[in-house]
């Protein structure tokens, strides 16, 4: 039962970063491959629709995380106490950013929420990438649990720990490239014209970087984070993810080549469920590690709500998911073919 | 100052939540009333209900955007803020919150877009349709939620673990708590109070100016209309339960709230008066003889107990805020009825386009049922201290063991900073629709 609810948490919170990071990326994109108030309305009409959807994934896995493992969320956010309110920030800056451009149609207006999504989407899967950094390094959980970090102190993950240390920043700038990588493709297949052509020519700067990025990240993670490729190695499932993500990133970059767009975002979403899936699946049940004292971590067996409120859950949750996937696949026909730059009195 | 982070967590969590709640009651209140009009639209055919809906939806926009980037915050502020609290309680709770996010949030964020862009793209049937959903995701939303606080005015349906931890024993029961119920039936109502407020106001407004006369007389006869049915229905019967739930299961509460020291009978219901917490007695009082007896338990002679029967470590720790805020609530609610009776009467009478004084009173009225609504939620949450979970689990047990007060107060102080300015932007963006009125969208599109 608890390794079902850290499979449905894990899920979730991966179709999170796939659904919210494509819009991250194309709002981090924002001001460099649209020019004009045109382009840039075809690239929020691109997102617009999906954006608050996305990021419902964020709280709903949330909710499961609160319900099935409520120690885990308890001891996670209040640790990490001054980078989840950075992200809380960023997010609201995010979501007015996008909502409010239209109302005024004023160039410093405009410019001034074009800039505003730029830079809160850059910084969003930064954050987020440096909070799974620290939870795969460890932190320092005391013997009930709880632990406090403050944003930085020695940038060590072996010196004094802080959030931020040269390999939680790794790990963000790894999330940060892999998503505007993915924002990329996403625009380049969703818009056309000039939008497009640069949202392709950004994908194709980008690659190489997530490729070293990512390569880099990997060895720091064997030094730092052994477990993780000890797990790797012996788990299946893990090795089967290993092979999607593989298997993702090479059509992300074939596809794009071929001039497939859709084929080569889909290939970006695989890579970053793969690399979801195989970290979960190679770190189960630890879900927060103790980085002194391996017996503290927080597990999905230790840290679960009680028996009968993750069977209580099971009742309701399945009915919820189908119906979101629904909401998600009328959404995206509904909004199906590309965004023109054309004029259009309806939209962002 | 203190720099108790107990304080701090308080002031912010009360904060946010407060801020964020301005929205979601007018969002609420206008998805309802937004339905109403495009069907009376799709019924009769005339423009007019479609131009009024069409500029109600834009206002519900900017309102909906603005609750969810402040509703953000709050689902994690639990865990941030209050985590020994979020810990015990996750198991019973987390399922609310959670099925708020799957079963209201996916449906509101997949038809927010439709219903503010798509009217062309949907047609008119189908944009209905997307008005039907956003209203019935919104108040989906607002059950969860309002079942999660009732959960904690009166836990049922848990069971408590011996490491202190809460588990579901019957899910049915914590979702259908009959306190949910009755919070639900009087919040809601109470959020059509602020809808219809706010759209007489705009009615009004436009009228007094000679401007936009169908959408102006669309949203004013709305508002007029839905504002007296809600408006009565916050008191009877929606209040008025909530108000023999209090006196049946927190005595004490209702005791804070009425400023009540001394037990006995023919309980007065008081109208003005200064709680003096020090001298144990309220000083001034105006009070009807009886009524508050009458009102508590359906009897005039019934007896009230007052605040000195009652441990002191149990009273609620801020009497003289709860007081007002109760106070100030009843009082405004029964303003808000007299005022949409008499714009009512005017209404029937085909009368209320060229009575001016009346005009100017709806039109300056609209900031009350947001003050009514907020002094509502404060009385049910300072009404509910000094315990986190009634009777289970005290606030000061449930906040985070690793936060210090100088990473709150800094939290906090950047909430402040943001939500100045969201509230800024908020009233000038409503101020610059509502200038520009119905038709064609303020900023051009093109």
């Amino acid at each position: 039962m608890e390794a079902l609810w850290f499979a449905i948490a894990s899920v979730m919170l991966a179709i999170y970063v796939v659904m919210d990071g494509f819009d991250f990326g194309a709002g981090a994109l924002h001001l460099s491959v649209a020019k004009t108030d045109r382009e840039r309305r075809q690239v929020l009409a691109a997102i617009g629709p999906f954006w608050d959807g996305n990021e419902v994934w964020l709280l709903a896995g949330g909710g499961v995380l609160f319900l099935a493992f409520p120690k885990v969320l308890a001891s996670g956010l209040s640790g990490f106490y001054l980078a989840i309110f950075l992200v809380l920030w960023v997010l609201i800056l995010r979501g007015i950013s996008i909502e409010l451009r239209s109302h005024v149609a004023d160039g410093m207006w405009r410019s001034y929420w074009d800039a505003t999504l730029t830079i809160a989407s850059a910084a969003a899967p930064l954050l987020l990438g440096a909070a799974l950094g620290n939870l795969l390094r460890g932190v320092p959980l005391d013997e009930q649990g709880w632990f406090a970090l403050s944003l930085f102190e020695s940038f060590s993950p072996r010196g004094t720990l802080g959030i931020l240390d040269w390999y939680t920043v790794l790990a963000g700038l790894v999330a940060q490239t892999a998503i505007l990588h993915h924002g990329a493709l996403f625009l380049a297949w969703k818009t056309d014209g000039a939008v497009r052509e640069r949202s392709l020519a950004w994908a194709r700067h980008l690659f190489p970087a997530v490729v070293v990025l990512f390569l880099a990240a990997t060895a720091a993670t064997a030094a730092i984070a052994p477990q993780v490729h000890r797990g790797l190695v012996a788990r299946p499932l893990a090795g089967l993810a290993t092979v999607l993500f593989l298997f993702g990133l090479a059509t992300s970059f074939a596809a794009r080549r071929a001039g497939k767009d859709l084929l080569a975002f889909l290939g970006s979403s695989a890579f970053l469920l793969g690399v979801l899936a195989a970290t979960a699946a190679a770190t189960y049940p630890t879900m927060i590690r103790a980085i002194d004292d391996p017996s503290r971590s927080l597990t999905a067996l230790n840290a679960a709500a009680s028996h009968a409120s993750l069977v209580s859950g099971l009742w309701w949750w399945p009915f919820g998911f189908v119906l979101a996937i629904g909401y998600f696949v009328l959404l995206f026909r509904l909004h199906r073919g590309k965004v023109h730059a054309a004029a259009e009195r309806e939209g962002y | 100052m203190t720099t108790d982070p107990l304080f701090w967590h308080r002031l912010q969590f009360g904060f946010t939540v407060t801020f964020h709640y301005i929205f979601p009651q007018l969002t609420m209140g206008l998805a309802l009333l937004i339905v109403l009009l495009k069907a009376r639209a799709l019924r009769t055919g005339n423009a007019a209900w479609n131009d009024a809906a069409r500029f109600w939806i834009r206002i519900f926009g900017l309102s909906f955007a603005m609750g969810v980037v402040t509703g953000v915050p709050l689902e994690f502020q639990f865990g941030t803020n209050w985590a020994v609290f979020s810990h015990r309680a996750g198991g019973v709770i987390g399922q609310t919150l959670a099925m708020e996010g799957i079963f209201a949030f996916f449906l509101e964020s997949s038809f927010l877009g439709l219903l503010v862009w798509g009217e062309r793209r949907l047609g008119e049937r189908r944009h209905f349709a997307a008005a039907l959903a956003l209203f019935a995701g919104s108040w989906l939303s607002g059950y969860f939620i309002i079942a999660t606080n009732a959960f904690m005015q009166h836990p049922v349906g848990h069971a408590i673990l011996p490491d202190g931890t809460f588990r579901i024993e019957s899910l049915a029961r914590f979702v259908f708590n009959p306190w949910a119920i009755v919070q639900y039936l009087h919040n809601q109502a109470a959020a059509v109070v602020t809808g219809s407020f706010v759209m007489a106001a705009v009615g009004a407004f436009w009228t007094l100016r000679r401007e936009h006369s169908a959408a102006a007389r669309a949203s004013l006869a709305t508002g007029v209309v839905a504002g007296l049915i809600s408006s009565i229905l916050v008191a009877f019967p929606t209040g008025d339960a909530q108000g023999k739930l209090v006196a049946r299961h927190k005595p004490i509460s209702l005791a804070a709230m009425e400023g009540r020291f001394e037990s006995g009978p023919r309980a007065p219901l008081v109208v003005i008066g200064q709680p003096n917490v020090e001298e144990r007695k309220l000083d001034n009082p105006i009070a009807l003889p009886a009524v508050l007896s009458y009102l508590a338990y359906g009897s005039f002679s019934a007896d009230v107990r007052g605040l000195l029967e009652f441990p002191e470590s149990d009273w609620p720790d801020n009497i003289e805020l709860l007081y007002y805020s109760f106070h100030v609530m009843v009082g405004l609610g029964t303003i808000l009825i007299a005022i949409a009776a008499i714009a009512a009467i005017f209404l029937a009478r085909g009368r209320l386009s060229g009575a001016r004084p009346v005009l100017w009173v709806l039109a300056l009225t609209f900031p009350f049922p947001f003050i009514a609504n907020t002094a509502g939620w404060m009385t049910a949450e300072l009404g509910r201290q000094p315990w986190l979970i009634h009777g289970l689990m005290r606030t000061a047990e449930g906040a985070s063991p690793t936060v210090h007060g100088g990473a709150t107060l800094f939290t906090t102080l950047g909430f402040l900073g943001l939500y100045f300015v969201l509230g800024v932007l908020f009233l000038a963006l409503v101020a610059k629709e509502v200038a520009h009125g119905p038709g064609p969208p303020a900023a051009e599109r093109s």
